[in-house]
């Protein structure tokens, strides 16, 4: 399996390691609230279809990188990095 | 026997000698075993898994289901070797295998005659009762009598190998098809992998008559492998089984690189396991003949028509003196026009009424095997026509139920095939793995000449797909033979019809799984283990699920078919872990003092892929406690010296360093003084605790963070995504030194004296005070120097860069004999923070919060951090969460124990009951008594209360007193001082 | 006053032949990472051209000559390799001294792409890693550098610690690839 880091071009899922959805780039701020907080930390969407990863190159560039990918047919659509902000 | 001027592939010339069941054969260069062994005539080469019936070689290739043998070659034993795939070397030993004492007089071949009483589902009928039996009766008697082969369990020494391969299209198999597809793309410019599980390339043209361009197909076939080897283009790869198709465009292959030396140098790898990655495939598997399903059709001597011609004009080889063929298709008949070419008379049975003869031999159309004879082989088949039953003398069978399409990697990623009416067979549903294609007679397409056209076309399209320009060649000219037919499954009459040969499945399984309900095909499969063998029922599946649509009244296309998974064929585990064996399994990281550690016979300790001294035994210790005991004294009297590189050490650098660290740490970091090291917690973000260590502030926008050995690469990780994903408009970068700088603690009272022997001019109070840092230089060298202690003592960590530090380390060996100290290893490190109650990833185990550390005080009020937010859930903050404590013994305890879980005194032991547990628990020669840290339920309120420890592994319990964690030199004066 | 005397990671282990490549050791350089700070990126690049002859590198390039160049070497940092950093660089950059950080060996010869196949996923075809081209990889199953010098001459660089296993199996590919070749 191969993921396409936006800086190192297709490379091998081993050189990558998984954090979870992408909704981790918004961190609520501290005064946000219980309920957001808990959505932040907690609750997951678990699509049958497009959704986006969030994929450290560990053993590449060090990048972490938004990936677009469909969990029904295991296509990858995308990436891009995650410094660079939403989509 | 041999046929004269038949045999492409064999040169009889050059005799290669070998043994099969210890009695020794001769056959020729080229043969495979099956095909030597034909020659010599030996029909019976093995037994069935279960019934142990006689079973004979039916294919030519890796479908064979019977013809599986044992190798022995130097240390090395193979079992499951298909004598069809296997080349034949001088002095090769292959033995059968299920046989005993030997394939002709097999004992267990009584389970025969048991048949009535074996069939499908009998073990879960059988062995249910009583449940007393299962484990001492049951298992150990289906454990003896099952498997196929024997696994050798000792290490052979064989090498196996894993290797990356990269192309714009992966060509599966080099028949006609994948010749000309992959001609194609190589003249589009496109890089190209040509992949066949066969030593030579051509598929089924090496085992036919026809021609291609005038010449015969498998000199047609050569003149393309040469072609294609002169190709900058095209990459060659036989004895190559392409095995899975997966995710993204990446195959696994497994190409078998030594099959056909007898003496293979010990470095060549025995088999390497490909991971292909590609932009597109076009498979090109060909397709594999059926048999049909009728009496007895298990004999040796009865195979497949399209092997029986294989053998003759590839091998030379005639698989019999007196041939018939039972068949429902045109494409069969070849099989006699073959024979009666090399002088052979052959009867066709053709199931057909309206089958008409291709040339001279004799065919009885409408006619249907029913029966056969012949104990250890094929003497005799009994057959209709026309109402009559008649008999015939034959020593060979061969059959033909039609082609299947080998659709099985366009099913590896959920796809399913389509049937077809008009092939009676399943073929592939397009798009089912993405970017792979499929052309010829594995798209159905039969015909030679349509199969190089439809190669072409399929090339070409994906060619352009892929941006490349493509020239369209001029197609050969082809023979164009028959291919009608009319399918025929099953023969019914008296005795038992095989479906799969490898697993002993016969059509009675298949419809006493249906009756019993079992109608599903899955069911079917697990049901019988219909295509669970080895082979996968590439032979047989096709035909069993046309049973089973007999048996329930459905159609096949409603039937449906099983799934096909990867393995295609099976793939050895050693290859699957190549690489990982020895040295080959981790990463080993060595610091620069480990020479000098080993050296002084210290026994060395994992601690992730680092290694490190656990204790350095002096003469006269006799256990590791002796020398622990003595480090320990050795640093609270005197110092020691310990090589503490494996801690991970991160440089942060820029203007917004500061303001990160905040971010990073519970404490505030950007108002550290420039010279000053400050210790720090970093939090999860939901709260716990991730990792602790010491940031130094070397410049007003240049830090360096100490991390745990453990959590190393996790921080750094952390670090960058803090960075990259919340703040990446603060200004500040990471970069590794951990490997830069080869840091060691000395620490004790004589920390500064032993100092002063090693560093240019002079360490103070006023330059390095406690938890201060700076520069300093050894002989010249640029060194840092942190004051700073995991051991309570007066204590600094000095770091040079790493080629320094086997030299440094030397030094401050020497130096420290001269004070009463010395090294000390990871025992007395252990006892050392122990004594202090200082943490490690023993308490720091992800289930901890600051304030259950009792640490709260380090969460700075005034700012926001990773991990604040949530630190303050109810439930991270309620009353009753288990805090860090030290526990002492109450009288005398024989041994206190991590992981030992606690408990109020009187209380039954019980996990509702349970008050906490231990940590890490050392005896302190310090203290003069065993000491353990622990969480305990409200611990800080509890503090000369007594609990009671249970550890169930060892039947230890003992009662322990609740303490303050830190046992010695509470008021932290030695290390201040 | 003590003398502290350097060693080096592979010296002792290399050169390694087998077949068609060869392993060999490559003496210690400067080598620094640099990290240029927000919106300093042009005058960084300007810094290290006057130093190293070259600007910065775009993903996935990176060339060495006379043994000095800069090379990508992460979403944030290239590799100063050769030379220490002038104080312009340091002006507009994070550097932080990486010499003794790594293992560094060369690999060359004509087999030397069928051993890195075996190696690393990464693809080393020549039309997709050629002389000039850097990347960051894995490296039997270490986080690692592989630089292309020359068609048939690669650097191989993994943490300083890690060199034996490094060494070890690189030279297991080559055994293998000789063996491999002398059966063709």
């Amino acid at each position: 399996m191969k993921i396409p880091c936006p800086l190192c071009g297709a490379r091998d899922s081993r050189e990558f390691s998984y954090l979870g959805h992408a909704g981790l780039l918004d961190r609520p701020a501290p005064d946000a609230g219980d309920a957001a907080w808990d959505d932040y930390l907690h609750n997951r969407d678990n699509p049958a279809g497009v959704t986006e990863d969030l994929w450290s190159h560990d053993y590449g560039c060090a990048a972490w990188v938004v990936v677009t990918r469909n969990t029904a047919t295991h296509g990858i659509l995308s990436s891009r990095l995650a410094k660079d902000g939403a989509a | 026997m041999r046929v004269a001027g038949f045999g492409h592939a064999v040169d009889t010339a050059q005799p290669v000698s070998f043994t099969f069941d210890g009695k020794r054969f001769s056959g020729g260069q080229g043969d495979t075993l099956a095909s030597a062994l034909l020659a010599n005539d030996v029909r019976l080469v093995g037994r069935s898994f279960k019934y142990h019936r006689a079973r004979g070689i039916v294919t030519t290739g890796s479908e064979e289901p019977n013809a599986l043998v044992t190798l022995t070659r130097g240390a090395a034993v193979t079992p499951n070797t298909r004598a069809t795939m296997q080349p034949i070397y001088q002095d090769m030993a292959a033995n059968s295998q299920n046989a005993w004492p030997s394939r002709a007089f097999d004992l267990l071949a009584a389970n025969d005659l048991l048949s009535p009483f074996l069939g499908a589902g009998f073990y879960y009928k059988t062995f249910m009762w009583p449940q007393s039996f299962w484990e001492k009766v049951y298992e150990p008697l289906i454990r003896r009598a099952a498997g196929l082969g024997a696994l050798d369990p000792t290490y052979d020494g064989t090498r196996f190998e894993k290797a990356y391969a990269h192309c714009d299209v992966l060509v599966i198999g080099a028949g006609p098809a994948g010749l000309m597809a992959a001609w194609t793309l190589g003249q589009a410019g496109l890089d190209v992998i040509l992949a066949d599980e066969h030593d030579t390339l051509g598929g089924r043209l090496l085992l036919e008559s026809e021609t291609i361009n005038h010449t015969p197909g498998h000199i047609w076939a050569a003149e393309m492998a040469e072609k294609l080897h002169a190709m900058d283009t095209v990459r060659i790869m036989a004895n190559t089984t392409v095995t899975g198709a997966y995710d993204q465009g990446d195959f696994g292959a497994l190409q078998r690189n030594d099959a056909h030396l007898a003496n293979p140098d010990a470095t060549l790898p025995t088999e390497t396991f490909w991971r292909i990655a590609t932009r597109g495939a076009v498979l090109c598997a060909g397709a594999g003949e059926r048999h049909i399903a009728f009496p007895d059709n298990d004999r040796p001597g009865v195979m497949l028509a399209g092997a029986v011609r294989g053998y003759l004009n590839k091998y030379g080889v005639a698989a019999g003196a007196r041939v018939a063929v039972f068949a429902n298709n045109d494409n069969a008949h070849q099989t006699a026009l073959d024979l009666a070419a090399a002088g052979q008379a052959v009867t066709v049975l053709d199931s057909r009424s309206d089958a008409v003869a291709q040339g001279d031999y004799n065919l009885l159309a409408g006619a249907q095997v029913v029966g056969t004879s012949g104990r250890q082989g094929l003497r005799k088949i009994t057959f209709t026509q026309n109402g009559q039953t008649r008999s015939m003398a034959c020593d060979c069978l061969g059959i033909s139920g039609g082609w299947n399409p080998m659709v099985h990697l366009t099913c590896h990623m959920n796809g399913r095939p389509t049937w077809d009416e008009n092939l009676a067979s399943f073929v592939p549903t397009p798009g089912s793995v993405p970017g792979m294609v499929v052309a010829g007679s594995a798209a159905g397409v039969m015909a030679t000449g349509a199969v190089l056209a439809d190669a072409v076309q399929v090339a070409s399209d994906l060619a352009r797909d892929l941006g490349a320009s493509v020239q369209t060649p001029i197609l050969p000219s082809t023979e164009d033979r028959p291919t009608g037919i009319k399918p025929l499954w099953e023969v019914r009459g008296h005795g038992r019809a095989w479906l799969d040969f490898q697993n002993d499945v016969t059509t009675k399984d298949v419809r006493l799984a249906a009756q019993e309900n079992f109608r599903s095909v899955e069911h079917m499969k697990r049901y019988t283990t219909q295509g669970m063998a080895p082979d996968q029922g590439k032979l047989s599946n096709v035909l069993a699920l046309s049973v089973l649509a007999d048996a329930t009244g459905r159609g096949i296309p409603e039937t449906g078919t099983t799934t096909f998974r990867p393995p295609y064929a099976p793939v050895s585990i050693a290859a699957l872990g190549a690489g990982g064996h020895g040295k080959g399994f981790a990463p080993e990281r060595f610091t620069t003092s480990h020479a000098a550690s080993v050296a002084a016979n210290a026994p060395m300790i994992e601690a992730g892929f680092w290694y490190r001294p656990s204790y350095f035994p002096q003469p006269g210790e006799r256990t590791w406690r002796d020398s622990c005991d003595r480090e320990v004294a050795m640093v609270r009297g005197a110092v020691g010296v310990c090589d503490v590189s494996t801690l991970g050490k991160i440089d942060i650098q820029g203007p917004d360093a500061g303001a990160f660290l905040d971010l990073v740490y519970t404490g505030r970091f950007s108002t550290l003084k420039v010279g000053k090291v400050k210790y720090g917690l970093m939090l999860r973000e939901d709260g716990f605790v991730l990792d602790d260590g010491t940031t130094a502030r070397l410049g007003p926008q240049h830090f360096v963070m100490t991390t745990t050995t453990a959590a190393a690469g996790q921080v750094m990780r952390h670090l960058e995504f803090v960075h990259q994903c919340l703040r990446p408009d603060l200004d500040v970068s990471f970069a590794s030194v951990t490997e830069h700088w080869a840091q060691f603690a000395v620490a004790g009272p004589k920390a500064r004296n032993l100092l002063h022997l090693v560093v240019d001019g002079s360490v103070t109070d006023d330059i390095f005070p406690f938890m201060g840092c700076g520069a300093v230089s050894i002989g010249g060298v640029n060194a840092r120097l942190f004051r700073i202690s995991f051991s309570g003592e007066h204590a600094y960590e000095l770091a040079v860069p790493a080629r320094f530090g086997a030299s440094l380390f030397d030094h401050l060996l020497r130096a420290a004999e001269t004070l009463g100290g010395g090294p000390y290893g990871m025992e007395a490190l252990n006892v050392l923070r122990i004594e202090k109650g200082f943490i490690t990833h023993a308490e720091i185990d992800g289930r901890v919060t600051a304030d259950d550390l009792g640490l709260a005080r380090m969460v700075s009020g005034a700012k926001d951090c990773i991990g604040k937010t949530a630190a303050g859930r109810p439930g991270l903050v309620e009353d009753g969460r288990q805090q860090l404590v030290g526990l002492r013994p109450v009288g005398t305890v024989k041994k206190i124990l991590a992981g030992a879980h606690l408990f109020n005194p009187g209380d039954d032991v019980h996990r509702t009951t349970d008050q906490g547990h231990i940590t890490s628990a050392c005896y302190s020669p310090s203290v003069g008594s065993s000491l353990a840290l622990g969480f305990l339920k409200n611990g800080r309120a509890r503090v000369g209360e007594t609990v009671v420890m249970v550890e169930h592994l060892n039947g230890i319990t003992a009662t322990l007193e609740v303490c303050d964690p830190v046992f010695f030199d509470p008021d932290g004066g030695r290390m201040r001082g | 006053m003590v003398k502290l005397t350097p060693t080096d990671p592979c010296a002792d282990l290399l050169p390694v032949e087998h077949g068609h490549a060869v392993l060999r050791a490559v003496a210690p350089t400067d080598m620094w990472l640099v990290a240029p700070y927000n919106g300093k990126a042009k005058a960084a690049a300007k810094a290290a051209q006057k130093l190293v002859g070259q600007g910065w590198p775009d993903p996935g390039q990176g060339a060495l000559s006379d043994g000095r160049g800069l090379l990508f070497f992460g979403h944030a940092h290239a590799l100063l390799v050769g030379v220490a950093p002038s104080k312009d660089l340091m002006k507009s950059a994070a550097v932080t001294d990486q010499s003794d950080a790594w293992a560094v060996v060369d690999l060359s010869g004509d087999a030397a792409r069928d051993v890195l196949a075996r190696v690393t996923p990464l693809d080393v075809r020549p039309a997709a890693f050629g002389p000039g081209q850097c990347a960051r990889c894995d490296i039997a199953h270490m986080q690692g550098a592989i630089v292309c010098l020359a068609p048939q001459q690669f650097r191989l660089m993994v943490f300083r610690s890690m060199a034996k296993t490094l060494v070890h199996d690189v030279t297991v590919a080559m055994e293998s690839v000789a063996a491999l070749g002398k059966t063709a």
